[in-house]
């Protein structure tokens, strides 16, 4: 199978791999996916008191294309607004590198990794607010 | 480094190119200057010429196999042996019986013309091979029935390279009156073959695992005692009934000459693979979490198959673009499942996933197989710093106890 340019680049040189500290207050973890399924994401996120994405790094096990959907899902998390983060839709990815489509189970995984992270994010700072109130 | 050859070939389980030897010989059976005659040409002397010719590459093929000239029956290949020999054994003792038994770790020409027999009415029993891939003996005599008919195990596994027991398979089938088919397409020049010491009826081959040309193949067929089988393909009468068609003269001769020197050659060949195959293995075995998959001794030296635990097989392949392998990863495989072969041996998800499968042959070198120890340690580090599996498993926590979201 022949793999876009744009998925190689990702694949060759990702961005932003990594990992932060998981039980940071300002952290938000994502891992979806399953091993026996082939492929696993961990997006993490660290966002600002004002909402805005400051960081963020991945990790994943999986196929080129999965590898690659989540190196770029880091970069167009990174300066948003949670807001904004949540209105990224699997189809961006699939348009951005150009996946085939056996690969778009890539895209929507990547889709449910920042789903989860911002998930997490909230219940952690419901949690806090709860506590501090 | 510079006689490197870039991409490196390490996949010769899936096909091999045609040796020069053989090519030139089957050049000279094309043109109108060459021996083009149809062999069925009884009137002249280009039919003469071309049958000699055809019959020159029958007596290779036997040779090679411990057969006489008069048991081979030439195909397109193994899959279409396959064929005739399942289906073709099972139509004939119809009326003695509809059981056959096979093993889950065939090719898809046995396994799915087992699955057609099933539509057609007939019984089948997929046995479990054993972690190390090999048949369990003990459960294939239980699997044994009065209406069995036809028995198909194959002799090398073309995934893991494992050697199955044949002769002793054969001795129990053949005590029964049981015909007993081996897919062999992976054998030639790797493991030596004697259908009478190994009691097979029926044996499956094929050329371009030898060196030979792709889209021909043979079917061995025992005349004492006989193995009757109905014919798949109706026409001419060609090959005394089982398998009409025109006989393609250059490629019978190119398979025909890739036997000989295959029987020639093996022994020699067989130490150079195992050399290398110990030599790739050297190289790996002291990284962390790699499992070979498959018996190590009762394998054919020229395969190694590795599951390297938290990187996924696919974008191992990617990472390792300057070397063809092939893998078990679903991502691979057209119908998304990972290798159903590792499955059976017992393999999780995750390590079929792992797996690449590293075939050595007649042109591999120990140069390539140094470079390809090199990147195969950079990419499987790599990956593994991607990989969250393999941070959670530093971190000691049990993948098996975590609930994976399932999608
Ligand atoms: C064990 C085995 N059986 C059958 C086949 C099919 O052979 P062919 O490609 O000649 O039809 C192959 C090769 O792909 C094989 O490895």
């Amino acid at each position: 199978m022949a793999y876009s340019d744009k998925v190689l680049d990702h694949y060759e040189n990702p961005r932003n791999v990594g990992t932060l500290d998981k039980d940071d207050p300002n952290v938000g973890t994502g891992m979806v996916g399953a091993p026996a399924c082939g492929d696993v994401m961990r997006l993490q996120i660290k966002v600002s008191d004002d909402g805005i994405i400051e960081d963020a790094k991945f990790k994943t096990y999986g196929c080129g294309s999965a590898i690659a959907s989540s190196s770029l899902v880091t970069e167009m998390v990174k300066g948003k607004t949670l807001a904004e983060v949540e209105a990224i839709k699997n189809m961006d990815i699939v348009e951005e590198l150009a996946l085939p489509p056996v690969k778009i189970h890539c895209s929507v995984l990547a889709e449910d990794a920042i789903a989860a992270a911002l998930a997490d994010i909230k219940a952690k700072r419901a949690a806090t607010t709860k506590a501090t109130a | 480094m510079s006689s490197l050859n870039i991409p490196i070939y390490l996949d010769y389980s899936a096909t091999t190119p045609v040796d020069e030897r053989v090519a030139a010989k089957m050049m000279e059976c094309l043109t109108k200057q060459g021996n083009f005659g149809n062999p069925a040409s009884r009137s002249h002397p280009f039919g003469w010429k071309a049958e000699e010719a055809v019959e020159e590459a029958r007596r290779h093929v036997a040779e090679l196999i411990g057969a006489v000239p008069k048991e081979i029956v030439w195909t397109s290949g193994a899959t279409e042996s396959d064929n005739l020999a399942i289906k073709g054994a099972a139509h004939f003792n119809k009326k003695k019986g509809k059981h056959i038994i096979t093993m889950k770790t065939e090719h898809k020409a046995v396994l799915d013309t087992c699955r057609q027999l099933e539509r057609e009415g007939f019984e089948v029993t997929y046995l479990d091979p054993q972690e190390d891939g090999l048949l369990n003996m003990a459960a294939f005599k239980d699997a044994i029935r009065e209406d069995t008919t036809v028995v198909s195990i194959m002799h090398v596994n073309n995934e893991i390279g494992v050697i199955q027991d044949i002769a002793g398979i054969g001795a129990i089938t053949r005590e029964k009156g049981i015909m007993f088919h081996v897919d062999a397409a992976q054998s030639p020049g790797k493991v030596a073959i004697d259908v009478d010491e190994m009691n097979v009826d029926l044996m499956s081959l094929c050329a371009h695992k030898v060196y030979g040309p792709k889209g021909v193949g043979a079917l061995y067929v025992r005349r004492k005692p006989r193995a009757r089988i109905e014919a798949q393909i109706h026409g001419g009468g060609h090959e005394r009934g089982m398998r009409s068609g025109t006989l393609a003269t250059h490629q019978l001769v190119g398979m025909g000459e890739s036997f000989r020197i295959a029987r020639e050659e093996m022994a020699e060949e067989n130490i150079r693979m195992g050399q290398l195959r110990d030599r790739l293995w050297d190289g790996v075995k002291d990284m962390e979490e790699i499992y070979v998959n498959g018996h190590m001794d009762q394998r054919i030296p020229g395969n190694l198959n590795i599951s390297f635990n938290f990187v996924e097989g696919e974008s191992l392949i990617m990472s390792l673009k300057d070397i063809a392998v092939s893998s078990g990863s679903a991502c691979t495989s057209a119908s998304l499942e990972p290798s159903y072969v590792l499955r059976a041996i017992g393999r999780n998800d995750e390590l079929a996933h792992s797996s690449i499968r590293f075939t050595m042959g007649r042109f591999s070198t120990e140069e390539e197989v140094d470079f390809t120890i090199g990147k195969v340690r950079e990419a499987v580090t790599h990956l593994r710093e991607l990989s969250p599996l393999w941070d959670m498993f530093k971190e000691g926590i049990d993948l098996e106890s975590v609930e994976w979201a399932h999608h």
